[in-house]
């Protein structure tokens, strides 16, 4: 069974929000909300400064803690690519997943359930990529299967230094960073 | 020098997680108001202080009723997606302690209404033939104390829960503690302590709440210096976590509204009270109450304020 996740190449990424406005667009996210954002970590002290832009979402985790804090199962690891999702009908909106994500990456949907990235599963489901991915206009943007040790991402990860958000809290993120 | 800057500007995330406002401080504070006093009358009812005497048992079921219902009304109007809270009932998700609260509070409540059928007059429930029987049955002494054991448990989980709720959300490291379970347990059993000698009318009862109400505020002390004390000997997350509380933002509030006059100043007038130094007062149980609520209100948003801080 896959396990999908993506690589983004930071050295590549310049902040446009092109991902931004395709995910807006490719999966309707109501005004006000974002399911992925452009980060900018400004390092350093003068000259000596470094800028690192991350395009950054779900972390589709490995060790999800808002699919166990879920008290009605709304939250799950989904069959196809380990993609962890909503189930819209099954959510309470008792925002336990919201604090239990280290990323901040749920939010609360207007019409009540929580929502979030989910891979545009609907798209990758049919062979297609992520909204996102397939609109990077710096090629920044890398989405496969992480146990397939020939895919694209497999071999960005053991060609290339990288890291992920967050690591100390222990929930092994699949979004690495090419740095 | 870092500098961050995100787009993101998510309703409840940003720029600090406050996904729990009023309601959930609230129904905690009643969820383990409610336990102390279950585990206080389930104690009285196995000690034979059962209804039919001035004893503050009598009251307490009825009143943890009303208690849990406005409890269980905080908890709903928290709910983002309310038709659809029947869906926590049709699953047990063992990992999700939400999940067992759920469950819990469903085994409380016939607990309760048992407990408050035992207590009913005997004068009172012959009017209603429909339970006259079973409250028959509940008086008998053996089931009491039975009844008083089952009422002991279910206030405990109850009282637990309300703290491994926030405990197993382990993203917000000021709650990444064992000993919250607990704590939320014992500052339960003192508002309940302190409650049930406000409303009750027999001395003996009085004096044995009194003096119950400053083990458990000693105890509920010792446990906050322990969670401090393992937040700060853990990782520098914890550590800065522990910072809120100790320098941060939520000092003041949680110092003077906590630990000053919900527990120190209770605790002093209470054991100057036992010694008959003072008269009885109304004030330190009303304080007791007081700290509860504020213990509450600090620990769900300094918890939500508290996150990893790397990037």
């Amino acid at each position: 069974m896959a396990r999908l996740g993506m690589v983004i190449d930071t050295r590549r990424c310049v902040g446009c929000m092109d991902c931004v406005v395709a995910c807006k667009t490719e999966n309707d996210v109501p005004d006000g909300h974002c399911r992925d954002w452009i980060s900018q970590r400004l390092e350093g002290t003068m000259p000596s400064l470094r800028l690192t832009i991350t395009s950054e979402r779900c972390n589709h985790c490995d060790v999800p803690p808002c699919v166990t804090c879920c008290p009605t199962g709304a939250s799950h690891v989904h069959d196809y690519g380990k993609v962890v999702l909503v189930d819209h009908d099954k959510c309470i909106g008792c925002k336990a997943c919201l604090a239990s994500c280290p990323f901040g990456a749920r939010f609360v949907h207007p019409d009540g359930y929580a929502d979030k990235c989910t891979f545009c599963i609907h798209r990758v489901e049919k062979g297609e990529q992520p909204a996102c991915v397939a609109v990077c206009p710096t090629h920044a943007m890398h989405f496969g299967d992480l146990d397939d040790p020939h895919s694209e991402v497999s071999r960005l990860i053991a060609a290339r230094r990288h890291f992920v958000l967050k690591p100390d809290a222990g929930t092994r993120p699949r979004i690495f960073y090419l740095e | 020098m870092l500098e961050l800057i995100t787009t993101r500007h998510n309703p409840m995330v940003d720029p600090s997680l406050h996904v729990w406002g009023w309601e959930i401080p609230v129904y905690l504070f009643l969820g383990g108001w409610v336990a102390g006093s279950m585990i206080i009358s389930g104690w009285l009812a196995r000690r034979g202080h059962g209804p039919g005497e001035r004893s503050v048992g009598r009251v307490l079921p009825w009143l943890s009723l009303v208690l849990l219902s406005l409890g269980m009304g905080a908890l709903f109007l928290d709910l983002e997606h309310k038709l659809y809270v029947w869906r926590m009932y049709l699953t047990l998700q063992p990992a999700s302690p939400m999940s067992w609260g759920g469950w819990i509070l469903v085994l409380v409540y016939p607990v309760l209404l048992l407990g408050a059928l035992a207590s009913l007059p005997p004068d009172l429930a012959s009017r209603w033939s429909a339970v006259s029987g079973l409250a028959a049955r509940l008086r008998n002494p053996v089931t009491a104390r039975r009844l008083g054991m089952v009422s002991i448990v279910a206030g405990v989980a109850l009282g637990i829960y309300t703290g491994i709720l926030l405990s197993s959300l382990g993203a917000r490291p000021l709650w990444a503690s064992a000993a919250l379970g607990p704590l939320f347990l014992v500052s339960g059993l003192s508002t309940g302590a302190a409650f049930a000698h406000l409303i009750a009318r027999n001395p003996d009862e009085q004096s044995a709440l009194l003096r119950a109400d400053n083990v458990f505020l000693a105890v509920e002390l010792a446990l906050i210096g322990l969670i401090l004390v393992g937040l700060l000997t853990a990782s520098a997350v914890h550590a800065h976590a522990a910072g809120l509380l100790l320098g941060g933002p939520y000092t003041s509030v949680f110092w003077v509204f906590v630990v000053g006059l919900g527990i120190l100043l209770p605790l002093l007038l209470q054991t100057l009270m036992v010694s008959h130094r003072i008269p009885h007062t109304l004030v330190a149980p009303l304080l007791v109450i007081g700290g509860g609520l504020a213990l509450r209100f600090v620990i769900v948003s300094a918890g939500q304020y508290s996150h990893w801080i790397s990037p």
